[in-house]
């Protein structure tokens, strides 16, 4: 014989002050869960996206970043002519060297704050091997001119990086002749210009890495093995998405760490606020649990309904935690990654599935904060109960 | 009030099963904060460990470029310039990525001379500069790795290429204990040589006569090097380290959002008990009015009940967090120098508690005051 849902609904809404309270409480632990989620989800999200899965980078072996790498010209000729890379319709191979260095921009609005960000020589064709990014406004860059692209994560956060704006860098003065979005990934937060004007401006003879079309995915192996088989070589190609993925991991693994921490340790906080409110609402009504208790229900129903109480009452909690969290969807954010030391831009990404686990860390949270109350509450023994009151 | 004081206890362990679980969640939130808060102020305390009488100069579009050797001489004969050294930035790996710390190829003969705040005996330094493969270890850094004088060290190259190895020469101590020692320093002599006297440096660290004149002296050292081959760009060491930490983004705001929401929650769980706590006791507090208490001793009664609860809370919870981080020597795989919560922090921590004991008792209190004696005997608890 089970309780109606209907007494322990009712039972919340009486207790109204105590049930917003213990709920609120719960809503922040879950709004500060879901938000940390979202963070780390969405930092992954960005780096994990950016790159395909069936173009390769290439960097200097040893190099774990393309900030560390250098590449000879006479390497990325030999790399690019190997039989796995595909060739374009007009037969040359689909490979592009690039440069990348960083450069230290000024935040816009914060004179006084700057960063790191990646600036990357490419070749004028670039988009023939990174399909997925196209030009969103402005024009295309012009071979030999001082003339530079900016991802659309980036105009808005530093100085010069508007559509027509001049940057300096180098010791030279590039226009922003357009900006390009590469769909959330982490070029929208490079600036690129033409790799052959960028290399004497920034002091540089070699290239950074080789970015490479594969005919087949699977053939890295084969590269790989006869790029290890030559002595005019040292270079390395991965698939360009697993070098991001990388790259990623340590940033997005030290967010949810962090996160986490604070999650447990205020989920402990909330369960203690919950358990409380469940004793009390036990002790408060020990007449009526006697009531029911002569009625004929068994103490197996009792335990049951106060725990059905118990978990309404941090799920009203963790819906509202989820609700509190929602607005802040979408906000985008930057840091540094430690990995290539530049700015990310990314942006806090709420997924069903973090919803989903927000609910249901507040269910648990309900669970372990009413189990031992209900337990007291199936206990008790009919005169002992009625006495109590 | 004193002479209730055996009253108000006897109240707060009537029910010691509640008592405790809200001892118990304001000490956890109340812990939490210290550690956001020292977050902060760790942060803030690598920078007051800068010196204002050092600047750093390096090449003006991105750390990442080097300079050349040569500056050296020319930044000496800069009128506020009493000293002039440099670094190099390695970045190896020491056995796999995850053991990441700082290493510096140095000038072997001046850089030690410039940072007397870590201490290394003449015999140590002596070593240092006649050595090529000589390397200092920071004191953090030796006690993490067991590092001890005589050992060696190999590291892997990323900038860098190819396998490095190193014989520890010295352990530095710092003068102060928030002063950074998770780094390497190395001759380097070793790394020029290795690398074909490529005559380049990461860079520059200025000494000046007067600290009050760096922004003098930083204008001038630009102004010297404007138009050249290597522009430079040159602040305190402060600024430079600064720019550190504001490429962490919006770290504070983010700190402080997540620190008022655990203050908010467990302000809503400890008001929730207090209310509680009071209502229970309705009949018993008519009682106290009907023998002639005056409502003032009610309130007070009930409001140093909840601040001697909140409070015990508060001193677990920031004496814990002292203690816990004084003990362990966190430093969170070294990002902060060190891991210390401040004073400031167990007052703040303190304060809190203060506040939650008042905001969760006064609604109690006063309901208590407002009670009519007759209809408060007729309630059923």
């Amino acid at each position: 014989m089970r309780l109606p849902l209907q007494y322990n609904l009712r039972n919340l809404v009486v207790r109204r002050t105590m049930t917003l309270m213990t709920a609120g409480g719960i809503a922040l632990v879950v709004a500060v869960l879901v938000l940390t989620l979202a963070l780390a989800h969405g930092f992954s999200a960005t780096l994990v996206a950016t790159g395909r899965a069936d173009n390769a980078i290439v960097l200097r072996g040893g190099a774990t970043s393309e900030m560390m790498s250098s590449l000879s010209r006479e390497s990325a000729r030999i790399v690019a002519a190997d039989p796995a890379v595909a060739r374009g319709p007009d037969g040359e191979p689909l490979a592009q060297p690039e440069m990348v260095v960083l450069v230290n921009l000024v935040r816009r609005g914060d004179p006084s704050a700057s960063s790191n960000v990646s600036v990357r020589g490419v070749d004028p064709q670039v988009f023939a091997l990174r399909p997925d990014i196209r030009l969103r406004e402005g024009r295309m860059l012009r071979p030999g001119m001082d003339e530079v692209l900016v991802g659309r994560k980036l105009d808005r956060r530093f100085e010069g990086c508007g559509l027509g704006e001049t940057l300096h860098m180098g010791g030279r003065d590039w226009r922003v002749v357009g900006t390009f979005d590469a769909g959330g990934s982490g070029f929208d937060s490079e600036i690129w210009g033409d790799r052959e004007a960028f290399l004497p401006a920034f002091d540089r003879v070699e290239y950074s890495s080789l970015t490479l079309r594969l005919t087949d995915p699977a053939r890295l192996a084969d590269l790989l093995a006869r790029l290890e088989g030559d002595p005019r070589v040292r270079a390395e190609p991965q698939i360009e998405r697993e070098y991001y993925r990388l790259q990623s991991q340590q940033l997005a693994g030290v967010i949810r760490a962090l996160g986490l921490f604070l999650v447990v340790v205020m989920a402990a906080g909330a369960v203690f606020g919950a358990l409380n409110t469940m004793y009390a609402a036990v002790g408060s009504r020990s007449r009526e649990i006697a009531t029911l208790l002569a009625l004929g229900f068994p103490p197996r129903a009792i335990l049951a309904s106060f725990l059905v109480e118990s978990v309404l009452l941090c799920l009203i909690g963790g819906v509202l935690g989820c609700l509190l969290a929602l607005p802040v969807h979408g906000v985008s954010t930057g840091t540094t990654n430690w990995a290539s030391f530049s700015e990310v831009a990314f942006e806090f990404r709420i997924s069903p599935g973090i919803l989903a686990i927000g609910l249901l860390a507040s269910v648990v949270l309900g669970l372990v904060g009413g189990y031992f109350p209900a337990r007291a509450a199936a206990r008790r023994t009919v005169s002992e109960a009625l006495r109590a009151g | 009030m004193t002479r209730y004081l055996p009253y108000i206890l006897r109240n707060t362990l009537r029910n010691k099963r509640r008592t405790a679980l809200t001892v118990l969640s304001i000490f956890i939130s109340l812990f939490l904060f210290c550690t956001l808060r020292t977050v902060i102020t760790s942060l803030a305390a690598s920078l007051e460990s800068a010196s204002s009488a050092r600047l750093i100069t390096r090449r003006s579009t991105s750390l990442t470029f080097m300079l050349p050797v040569s500056y050296r001489d020319r930044l000496t004969q800069i009128p506020g310039v009493e000293d002039a050294s440099w670094m190099t930035w390695f970045g190896g790996i020491y056995i796999d990525e995850r053991n990441f710390f700082a290493q510096f190829a140095v000038d072997p003969q001046r850089y030690l001379e410039l940072y007397p705040e870590y201490r290394l005996t003449p015999e140590e330094k002596d070593v240092f500069r006649r050595e090529r493969t000589a390397c200092i270890v920071g004191e953090k850094l030796a006690r993490k790795y067991g590092f001890e004088v005589g050992d060696r060290i190999t590291l892997r190259g990323t900038i860098f290429e190819g396998v490095w190895d190193f014989t520890v020469c010295g352990v530095a101590y710092p003068a102060t204990p928030d002063l950074d020692t998770n780094w390497l320093l190395f001759n380097g002599e070793y790394l020029n040589q290795r690398m074909g006297d490529f005559g380049q440096v990461g860079a520059f660290v200025l000494k000046l006569d007067d600290p009050a004149r760096a922004g003098d002296v930083a204008r001038t050292v630009d102004a010297t090097f404007a138009n050249s081959a290597a522009e430079t760009k040159t602040e305190t060491e402060k600024a430079f380290q600064m720019g550190f930490i504001s490429m962490l983004g919006n770290i504070q705001a983010v700190i402080y959002a997540l620190g008022s929401a655990i203050v908010i929650a467990i302000g809503l769980v400890s008001m929730n008990t207090m209310m509680m706590a009071a209502r229970e006791r309705t009949r018993e507090i008519a009682v106290l009015k009907a023998l002639g208490f005056a409502d003032r001793t009610v309130v007070g009664l009930v409001l140093v009940e909840s601040l001697l609860i909140t409070l015990a809370g508060g001193l677990l919870g920031a004496g814990l967090a002292r203690l816990v981080f004084g003990l362990t020597d966190f430093t969170a795989g070294g990002f902060f120098p060190s891991f210390t919560v401040t004073d400031g922090t167990v007052a703040q921590a303190l304060g809190i508690a203060l506040f939650l004991g008042v905001v969760s008792g006064v609604a109690p209190a006063w309901n208590a005051a407002r009670l009519h004696i007759v209809d408060a005997l007729r309630h059923t608890g």
